[in-house]
């Protein structure tokens, strides 16, 4: 007893010193840049948390590498502190204030997933921190009059506008039959939104509206609704899961639908686990490496994607590519702002109007990005059964038709 | 509807395997079991790995069971063994705490991806296509009877099934008559997780599998148990069964955002029914 009482005295004795001690890091520490990120490397978004400091650190190497940032005359080089939120948003936003407060960050790089960066965006903004997020896409989060959240990504509520506006293009300029069924979660609600307000413009009418649960991993009913209604469309917008669900399913119940389009399908890689059963599926993407963006440091995304799956031995999904465009933006900001004064880099940010390999970027009142529209790509497989992600929609983009309607399972 | 009445009974057939197992460790040991979602995920993972290397998942079926029981019992042996005499509260703590070890072990070890394995099985198609039945269910449904025949057949046959029994039925008893109700735990808590352990296999075949994904089965299967009662195994499968179909015609009538609350509205009524009726045979009593 008399040992364990002296250990809890002493681990307290080191705690406070600690907490007491903590040397303030400023933003700029000699020739260094200092960002801060609360980023999801344990929990449910440890894999897409991981993309996202990838592709951070892809770009701050090559931005040091090329040398480094310019501002008044002398050359600064990026580092980044990580703390692990543990996809907990509450977690986050403690990280976020120790980052600020602990540690002296005067600039943050945005977590992974709408949610955590709802949490931490109060935050940098009670600081005043400027703040560069490239996966928080919720619409919410730049209706709330943000003035230090910028966005490189375009908002949720456009992922799959696309697709609606393509369908009804197809049938003529004439309303479409929609049958959607989105996870309870802000981001898909907020696809839902999207839809939404395409279907009111375009005179389209939506027959199933389903919301999944969270723990989805069952959608029989829905799509057996589907067989019953056959609608023009079908959406499906519940992240990773809800798109290897739905595509096994699909084939499974050999559900007929003309067009079927969803999120998410890059991080489930449908193809590779799906096989010649997701061909045909249309999914929303921020980005697609045969987009012929450019810029100084990663070229273009053919170049992007070969140095990415170089240095992490996978191809990057575009969650690390929007990363990897955040840094530009901070170098592109900082340049012009000429200083380190927050509310200088945040204005500097305000007036950004850049292209980068990943995408146009100009930022609007609330801080989304809205220079960069979202594409669509249709997975399409060969004879062989080798399946590869072709950009159908936007036109201007497209590396290939798109097959519309879908073949039926019995022609297939 | 004959659509969802089909998916439904296929669906619950496998939540009865599942409750199944905790019917019978909560019956023998007193204890509810949280991690009992989080054992068919990792027994899951096994069939996925399997897969991963080759192998066809349905080969999960035998070689995953094996695996969970040793788990099992490891897990019986560390922590269950101390909290097996204790109140139930106790037992809820204990492999509550299990399961957010296993969840975050699970995520840690094969990463936060949700996976499935596929086992190219076809789809059965009936009344001219208009009801289409994926052979992985059917197949699910029937390794699930299988299992569950052959665990009532070994309880009522073999040694060991008759000292669990005798252990369920009076612990002390049993322990004063030469059981070794140690060894019983144990077994029995193996038991459990092999059942588990076939339960996941199929549902990485049938669903999806993710580390987070088990508390709606540990959910499932708790409620399955309180409709049924333990020891209890036509009502367990009946139940199962019931569940499953009330759950895709809550989704095919509701809708989907109803589906896990209308299950949880049932489980609710068939509380206050049963206290209802419960307080009645008092009332005859005194």
């Amino acid at each position: 007893m008399k040992i364990k009482n002296i250990i809890i005295t002493f681990v307290s004795a080191l705690a406070i010193l600690f907490s007491t001690s903590v040397v303030s890091l400023a933003k700029v520490v000699g020739d260094k840049i200092i960002l801060g990120s609360a980023i999801s490397l344990t929990g449910k978004y440890s894999s897409n948390g991981v993309h996202t400091q990838n592709g951070y650190n892809m770009a701050v190497d090559r931005i040091n590498s090329m040398g480094g940032v310019k501002v008044g005359g002398k050359t600064y080089k990026f580092e980044i502190i990580y703390y692990d939120d543990e996809s907990n948003p509450k977690r986050a936003a403690q990280l976020a204030e120790r980052l600020i407060s602990q540690d002296g960050v005067e600039f943050m790089l945005g977590p992974y997933s709408s949610g955590l960066t709802k949490a931490i965006a109060p935050v940098t903004e009670k600081y005043g921190v400027p703040m560069v997020e490239a996966n928080g896409a919720s619409r919410s989060l730049f209706t709330k009059g943000y003035k230090y959240l910028f966005a490189v990504l375009a908002p949720a509520n456009l992922y799959l506008d696309v697709a609606i506006r393509t369908a009804v293009e197809l049938n003529g300029g004439k309303g479409v039959r929609i049958a959607q069924a989105f996870e309870q979660d802000a981001f898909s609600q907020d696809v839902r939104l999207g839809i939404l307000d395409a279907a009111k413009e375009t005179g389209s009418k939506i027959i199933i509206d389903d919301k999944l649960p969270k723990e989805l991993n069952d959608m029989a009913a829905t799509l057996a609704k589907v067989k019953a209604t056959k609608p023009d469309v079908l959406v499906v917008s519940g992240h990773t899961k809800g798109a290897l669900t739905a595509i096994r399913q699909i084939a499974e119940m050999k559900v007929d639908v003309p067009m079927l389009a969803m999120t998410h399908c890059d991080a489930a890689k449908l193809s590779k686990q799906h096989g010649a059963n997701s061909q045909y599926a249309l999914c929303a993407s921020q980005w697609h490496k045969t987009l012929t963006y450019k810029d100084d440091f990663f070229t273009d995304g053919m170049t992007y994607d070969a140095d990415f799956t170089k240095e992490f031995g996978y191809a990057p999904p575009y969650q690390a590519a929007e990363s990897s465009a955040a840094l530009l933006v901070f170098k592109d900001a900082f340049e012009r702002a000429g200083s380190f004064d927050q509310k200088k880099v945040r204005d500097a940010l305000a007036a950004t109007n850049m292209q980068t390999f990943y995408g146009n970027i100009k930022f609007a009142e609330g801080g989304q990005n809205v220079d960069k529209p979202m594409v669509l790509f249709q997975v399409m497989c060969d004879d062989a059964g080798k399946c590869e992600n072709k950009v159908v929609a936007p036109l201007k983009w497209a590396s290939a038709e798109l097959i519309h309607p879908i073949p039926k399972w019995s022609s297939r | 509807m004959v659509q969802a009445t089909l998916d439904g009974v296929l669906l619950g057939i496998l939540f009865a395997l599942i409750a199944y197992g905790m019917a019978l460790q909560w019956g023998v040991m007193n204890i509810i079991n949280i991690a009992q979602g989080d054992l068919v995920i990792l027994g899951g993972y096994i069939a996925y790995f399997m897969y991963l290397y080759g192998i066809h998942p349905a080969w999960g079926v035998i070689v995953s069971p094996i695996i969970m029981y040793f788990v099992g019992v490891i897990i019986y042996k560390l922590v269950i063994n101390k909290v097996v005499d204790r109140d139930l509260f106790i037992s809820i703590l204990a492999t509550f705490g299990i399961s957010i070890l296993f969840m975050q072990l699970m995520n840690f070890a094969f990463g936060a991806d949700v996976v499935l394995a596929n086992s190219g099985y076809g789809t059965t198609m009936l009344f001219d296509n208009s009801v289409t039945l994926p052979n992985s269910k059917i197949f699910s449904a029937f390794i699930s009877i299988v299992f569950a025949i052959g665990l009532v057949i070994y309880m009522k046959k073999s040694k060991l099934g008759r000292a669990i029994r005798a252990t369920a039925q009076n612990a002390r008893a049993a322990k004063i008559l030469g059981v070794d109700t140690e060894k019983v735990y144990a077994a029995t808590f193996g038991i459990n997780a092999a059942l588990c352990g076939v339960a996941g296999a199929l549902i990485s075949i049938t669903f999806t599998i993710h580390p987070y994904m088990g508390l709606p089965y540990t959910i499932r299967s708790f409620m399955i148990v309180i409709v049924a009662g333990l020891g209890n195994l036509p009502g367990v499968a009946m139940s199962g069964m019931g569940l499953g179909m009330f759950e895709e015609f809550a989704d095919y009538i509701l809708g989907t955002e109803f589906r896990i609350g209308s299950v949880f509205l049932l489980l609710v009524l068939i509380l206050v029914y049963r206290r209802f009726k419960l307080s009645k045979k008092r009332e005859y009593l005194k």
